[in-house]
């Protein structure tokens, strides 16, 4: 489903490389985790992904269902089925929640050529996933995020995540700044949407978030390369060694 | 000095101000209005004003008065009152307003009939051509009147009309008034509204510019009254070619008042906005309280705002303060949308409304006036977007 070839990215009109290379691919239906240290790139990767244009793609290629995405714009790659659960999600005052959710519904259902949603069909979809991840309707009434908590925004992803349906969910960082009950809140929302049809990146720090979405390979980002990969175990291995063994292996 | 009349100046029988004249820095009227258009003649066209919601409606056509009006008990209307005029240079639209054919008409509201349904004042250009109407509106002590003022111009008629409003808040009175401006983009429009408020009066007033080529609405009041409260909200919606000037000066004259101005502006295209605020504070007038603040959305680099506070305080235990922002769309907000699959041009409509519907929910205007408030903005952003 997904093929990320030889990939080498800088921020736009500056020096740095910062993706150096990276070579992964995800089959449909397949959990892949990328773990590494702080600053390794992982988050450069995803805004790639989503088609951020603050990062330059000077080599390699990102093929989605076979066809390169680079040329594509972050809406058009979002309405073929990408899809960023962000680190940081934005707080954009002034917009409400449901206003949001429905032009973004309503916009994949455009590229889908299907009808938009009638109100009280797009308030029940939304009741509906938003009681599963244990969000409070009337938080969707206030701006996209804005003075939500932490574990809020992260929920709130997972709820966008829900009612887009796409293919490729990427997560980063998903589970930083969650207890441990949101936590399974958003692993068992992540699970529920486990399907033969998607596939999953999901970037973390943490062996712990693993244990709830249990992944098929993971891999070892590091210094903007992957430098390991392998199955499950190699997240047990981390947790109890750090990077240290892995990074010197590579070197 | 000895410069030569221009035509239209020979016409209205005295000089328009030059960008020399302070206040009129931004809009050089003289400059602006060198092809003065005639006088409407009283027969215009009989392209009637259609309301934006319910009132009790008095409708001018090309500056006269047209229809039936049928007021409740608690608003007495007369028909011939005298116009204002000015020689000072900065009433240049006060001025105009009196050489401008047009009628005059004076409103006296008591008790709350118009609280439910406001009285309307709509204003319909057919011809292109040169209009002035006149209002006087009394709000008697401890009674309450809703005004929702609104201009309107068929199609692409390049009219000029002038309005020169007057209010008065008796003590105790409350109101909220509307400037509705939704003229052609060919239509030009001059304004002036001057307040006066008495001891413990309450006014609330609503500015939406989402029209016009050129435009300078002014606002003047006097706060005379003590425990006055004062709220000036608007929203400047700046299209391509237009010039768009609000010019607002508040006089706190006693003490114990309070005034608050908020305008949310976007320009599109290579429009031009001006904002001026005055707050002039006299010396008895202690402990005045008056916030204003100017937020402006440039969707280009052709576009422009000009934002001018001026503060003239001669009191010394106030609290004044003004703030001024332009930014354009945060692309990071943009970048977030976008990777919702929201297209840019939602996307943008998105921020954009944002930006100004928050100064609209401020006037909790109830859910009828609300909506076709957030109409009007919608129709702008489709168009100008
Ligand atoms: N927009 C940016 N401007 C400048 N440097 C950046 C930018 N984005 C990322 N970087 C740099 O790129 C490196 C990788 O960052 P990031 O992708 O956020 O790493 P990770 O998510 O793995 O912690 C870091 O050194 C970071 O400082
Ligand atoms: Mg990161």
């Amino acid at each position: 489903m997904l093929e990320i070839k030889n990939l080498h990215v800088r921020i736009a009109e500056e020096e740095t490389e910062i993706l150096k290379g990276v070579n992964l691919t995800v089959a449909a239906g397949e959990v892949a985790a990328i773990m590494g240290p702080n600053g390794s790139g992982k988050s450069t990767l995803s805004y790639v992904l989503a088609g951020k244009d603050d990062y330059e793609v000077t080599e390699g290629d990102i093929l989605f269902n076979g066809e390169s995405i680079l040329e594509m714009e972050p809406d058009e790659r979002a309405a073929s089925g990408v899809f960023l659960a962000f680190q940081y999600p934005m707080e954009i005052p002034g917009v409400p929640t449901m206003n949001f959710l429905k032009a973004a519904m309503n916009a994949q259902r455009k590229a889908r050529d299907e009808a938009e949603y009638t109100t009280p069909e797009f308030i029940k979809t939304v009741k509906a996933a938003a009681g599963e991840l244990n969000i409070d309707f009337n938080m969707l009434k206030r701006a996209l995020n804005v003075g939500f908590s932490g574990g809020e925004k992260k929920r709130a992803e997972i709820l966008q995540m829900q009612l887009l349906e796409p293919k490729l969910c990427v997560l980063d960082e998903t589970d930083s700044g969650l207890d441990i009950d949101a936590l399974k809140i958003v692993s068992d929302g992540v699970n529920r949407l486990r399907d033969p049809e998607r596939a999953f990146l999901v970037i973390t720090h943490y062996q712990r978030l693993l244990e709830h979405i249990v992944p098929d390979s993971v891999h070892v980002l590091y210094q903007g390369r992957i430098i390991e990969s392998g199955d499950k175990s190699l997240a047990l291995h981390l947790e109890e060694n750090g990077y240290a063994d892995v990074i010197a292996r590579a070197a | 000095m000895n410069i030569q009349k221009t035509a239209a100046e020979e016409t209205l029988g005295f000089m328009l101000p030059t960008r020399r004249v302070e206040s009129f820095h931004y809009t050089d009227l003289r400059a602006m209005l060198r092809d003065l258009p005639a006088e409407a003649s009283a027969d215009g066209g009989d392209n009637g004003y259609t309301p934006l919601v319910d009132t009790h409606l008095v409708s001018f056509n090309d500056g006269k008065l047209s229809g039936e009006q049928v007021l409740p008990s608690g608003v007495i209307m007369t028909a011939d009152a005298a116009k204002a005029n000015s020689v000072d240079i900065n009433d240049a639209i006060v001025a105009m307003n009196a050489v401008s054919a047009g009628d005059a008409v004076e409103f006296v509201i008591s008790g709350d009939a118009t609280k439910d349904k406001p009285l309307g004042l709509g204003h319909v250009s057919t011809q292109a051509a040169r209009s002035g109407t006149y209002h006087k509106v009394t709000v008697k002590a401890g009674s309450e009147g809703h005004v929702i003022e609104r201009h309107t111009s068929s199609g692409g008629v390049a009219s000029l009309s002038t309005t020169v409003s007057e209010l008065v808040l008796e003590e105790g009175a409350k109101a909220v008034w509307y400037i509705i401006q939704q003229e052609n983009e060919a239509a030009s429009r001059l304004a002036r509204l001057n307040v006066t408020l008495e001891q413990d009066a309450d006014l609330s007033i609503f500015v939406l510019n989402a029209g016009g080529k050129l435009v300078r609405q002014e606002i003047k009041v006097a706060v005379n009254g003590e425990n006055a409260n004062l709220a000036i909200r608007g929203v400047n919606l700046v299209g391509d070619n237009a010039h768009i000037d609000v010019t607002t000066v508040l006089e706190h004259n006693v003490p114990h008042t309070n005034a608050e101005e908020l305008f949310r502006n976007v320009v599109a295209g290579d429009g031009h906005g001006i904002f001026q605020g005055q707050i002039k504070v006299a010396q008895p007038a202690q402990k005045t309280d008056a916030q204003m603040a100017c937020n402006t959305l440039l969707l280009t680099d052709e576009g422009d705002f000009s934002a001018k506070p001026e503060l003239e305080i001669f009191a010394d235990d106030v609290i004044c303060a003004h703030g001024a922002t332009v930014t354009d769309i945060d692309d990071e907000h943009m970048f977030y949308l976008k990777a919702r699959g929201i297209d840019e041009k939602t996307a943008r409509a998105l921020l954009i409304k944002a930006f100004v519907d928050e100064v609209v929910e401020e006037m909790e205007a109830g859910e009828v006036m609300e909506e076709a408030l957030t109409g009007i903005i919608d129709s702008w952003l489709d168009e100008n977007v």
